[in-house]
């Protein structure tokens, strides 16, 4: 993985001494809570229901064992021993002290972390597959060219104060891992006819209010102009975007409004016109990046490797996790893994610190000391030996790290929702956790099949409903919470917004909701089809009959 | 009175510009005497006028300005400054931006308004050289800001090459 230069931590040291000093201003009172507002969000932090929410960036998912046991230490020591991963790949905590944050972001810098631009109006975290580098589906590892934008976008003068968030993700894999289409900038590395290697601009997806997938900006633009685009791309939003509202300030709407003809014609003319050469990205830039991210000293396959086929064969149990959490690998002979967080009784996302520090052991035992984290809010063990599946299995389970659920109804992604967050305008934690357990037989769930299920407490989509093959979203109606459902919609290549199917639902009836759903699927569905497939083919209209119309009326809001 | 201060070349001096036509203020057909910023829409309007007058001129621009309207006279023009409603209202980032870059400008750009500093950092790598603070904001002490951070990953006008041609070259410095 990357690792930082004396340059780099340079950068870091002094971004910790320029927040603490801002801080100490705060508390003093030399700043209004107006000024600090955009500098702290700018060092990731809230200032929430109980406490301030605190996220750390953890750039395109990768952690190393050491920066993972650091963050297990961190959260025991200035928090309440636990941390959330968010569907953005970053870690938040929620009860650090305000005066602590200083000296947590010091802690970070210890292992090369930090938390610049994890909130705010800028550039966020860069994002990308969580299988990148081992995907046997890759055109190449994506995560040099994720680092190089890193760096570009880390502490940019000119887009720092943007009309609101921006969000960048890159992928290079046959199969899109990454929610490409709802991000700001979607960068897809492609091969034109030459057989270069480029990338395929998508520009102004999102999820919020106005969830929207993006458009082609560009079909092909040299890897060389990575930066010089995103920099022209980001001149006309900054200059152009909508700033008097701010549900109408991401780029999104702008790119809607100019349409994407004009909005080209802005940026080709900003590029035509202050295209930098010097920032042209090197091949020795490229390749002393990469270096960071080569191969790590695999072994050579071996017979032994096939144990596990064996193990599988005679242990249903294992051979259940197998099927759903052990992901295929480039290398033959290993495989990536999923350590699953989605148990019972636990918001999805959520680890101990123990359990950090666990998950750092078997990254070591199972690995070269690399962890990912998925979008999905689970982490990944990219490169374990297919021999050492089966105790890792055991191991895993016995930490409850191993739920089978890997794009089944049990991997439900949510937001943490209103029992912390205070932009949420309901609850999501005790949702999840309800529709976990009306649905924790696990042979119901694999009989089930495919499904994503995703909630989220607000608008702004954390959880990324709009995305679920089911979405639920926390609205608020006079005062009380209420649930709006979606289905049909879905992540990947084919990515697709979901469909509201009526009007929203009391908490306690979301299980039965969720039930009436999949029974409506279950009944209709053809042979290999996914739920998601039947809502296409059928429409809405049979679940919602399903929901509103037979049986026991369901509460629900006028 | 204590005297208006602005920043210029990270140094505190004396303020010997004005400008007119902020906030709710009208520009009248009589400009006062001394130095004096414009609205853009004021110097579009009264361009010769002004270009014949004694005392020097400058123009100011809002967050919503078109800079290319200036470009054909910034070579003329002693002072741009552009103004900043909101410190949290990036425009004018790339107004520099567009200024120094796009359009050559290459005198004095001053940046005022609600200007604090937590932002001369990066006001200064878009090309900025003249800060003028909101009122109650302390000149002197705001100075050290610039040295807020002793390295830049990106290129911009203070820095020509990104890092990593820095890096590069120090690299290739470092192997003789």
């Amino acid at each position: 993985m990357y690792r930082y230069d004396s340059y780099d931590r340079a950068l870091v040291a002094e971004r910790v001494a320029q927040f603490r000093d801002q801080t100490r201003r705060f508390l003093a009172g030399e700043l209004t809570e107006d000024e600090f507002r955009p500098l702290r969000l700018q060092n990731g932090l809230y200032i929430q229901r109980h406490a301030p929410m605190y996220r750390i960036s953890v750039p395109y998912g990768l952690l190393s064992s050491r920066q993972l046991r650091k963050l297990a230490e961190i959260t025991r020591r200035y928090d309440r021993g636990y941390g959330h991963f968010t569907t953005r790949h970053n870690l938040q905590i929620n009860w650090p002290r305000l005066e602590d944050v200083p000296d947590i972001l010091e802690e970070l810098a210890t292992v090369e972390m930090h938390s610049i631009q994890t909130s705010g109006n800028d550039v966020r975290n860069i994002t990308t597959d969580h299988l990148a580098g081992v995907a046997p589906d890759e055109i190449v590892d994506p995560r040099p060219y994720a680092e190089i934008v890193r760096q570009w976008s880390c502490f940019h003068p000119e887009f720092a104060y943007l009309p609101r968030k921006f969000k960048i993700a890159f992928n290079a894999a046959a199969e899109d891992r990454t929610v490409l289409k709802l991000h700001d900038i979607g960068l897809e590395l492609v091969r034109n006819a030459e057989g270069e290697l480029g990338f395929r601009v998508h520009v102004g997806g999102g999820m919020g209010r106005t969830p929207t997938l993006a458009e082609v900006v560009r079909e092909f633009l040299p890897w060389r102009e990575v930066l010089t685009y995103c920099e022209s791309i980001l001149r006309v939003y900054n200059r152009y975007g909508r700033r008097d509202n701010v549900w109408k300030a991401r780029i999104k709407i702008l790119v809607k409004s100019l349409g994407i003809e004009e909005f080209r014609r802005r940026v080709e003319e900003d590029w035509a016109a202050l295209r930098d050469p010097a920032s042209v990205v090197t091949d020795e830039e490229l390749a002393r990046v990469a270096a960071h991210f080569a191969p790590p000293a695999y072994e050579p396959p071996s017979e032994e490797d096939q144990a596990f086929a064996f193990a599988a064969a005679s242990d249903p149990a294992f051979a259940r996790w197998v099927g759903r959490n052990v992901h295929a690998h480039k290398r033959p002979g290993y495989a990536a893994v999923t350590l699953s967080l989605k148990r019972t009784g636990v918001p999805p996302g959520d680890i101990t610190s123990d359990e950090m520090a666990l998950v750092a052991d078997l990254a070591d035992r199972y690995g070269f000391g690399e962890v990912r984290v998925s979008h999905e809010q689970n982490l990944v063990l990219p490169d374990v030996r297919e021999r050492d599946l089966h105790e890792l299995w055991q191991r895993a389970r016995a930490a409850r790290l191993a739920t089978p659920s890997v794009g089944l109804i049990g991997n439900i992604v949510s937001c943490p929702g209103g029992d912390l967050c205070s932009l949420a305008n309901a609850k999501t934690l005790p949702i999840a956790d309800a529709i976990h357990r009306r649905f924790e037989d696990l042979d119901y769930q694999h009989d089930i099949g495919e499904l994503d299920l995703n909630i989220s407490g607000c608008m702004n989509s954390c959880g990324h409903h709009h995305v679920g093959h089911i979405g639920i979203l926390g609205v608020d109606k006079n005062g009380s919470e209420w649930y709006q459902v979606t289905i049909g919609g879905r992540q990947g290549r084919d990515s697709a917004l979901g469909h509201v199917i009526g009007p929203s639902f009391a908490a306690a009836e979301m299980p039965d909701v969720v039930e009436r759903l999949i029974e409506t699927y279950l009944a209709e569905r053809l042979e290999g089809e996914r739920f998601v497939d039947t809502v296409d083919r059928l429409g809405v209209a049979p679940f919602k009959e399903r929901v509103y119309g037979n049986g026991r009326e369901l509460a629900r809001a006028a | 009175m204590r005297p208006e201060r602005v920043i210029r070349n990270r140094r505190v001096e004396i303020d010997d510009w004005r400008m007119l036509g902020v906030g709710d203020g009208d520009v009248g057909p009589e400009l006062p005497a001394g130095a004096v910023a414009v609205p853009l829409a004021v110097w579009l309007a009264r361009r010769e006028e002004l270009l014949a007058r004694r005392d020097p001129v400058g123009v100011w621009l809002k967050p919503d300005d078109d800079p290319a309207a200036l470009a054909p006279d910034l070579a003329r023009l002693p002072l741009v400054a552009v103004h900043f409603p909101k410190f949290t209202d990036g425009r004018g980032y790339s107004i520099a931006s567009l200024l120094r870059r796009r359009y050559g400008y290459a005198g004095e750009l001053r940046a005022f308004g609600d200007v604090g500093r937590d932002q001369l950092f990066y006001l200064s790598r878009v090309g900025f050289d003249a800060f003028r603070l909101a009122d109650h904001r302390d000149p002197e002490a705001a100075l050290a800001s610039f040295g807020d951070f002793s390295q830049r990953y990106q290129a911009s006008v203070d820095e020509p090459l990104p890092l990593f041609r820095r890096r590069a070259a120090s690299a290739e410095a470092a192997r003789g």
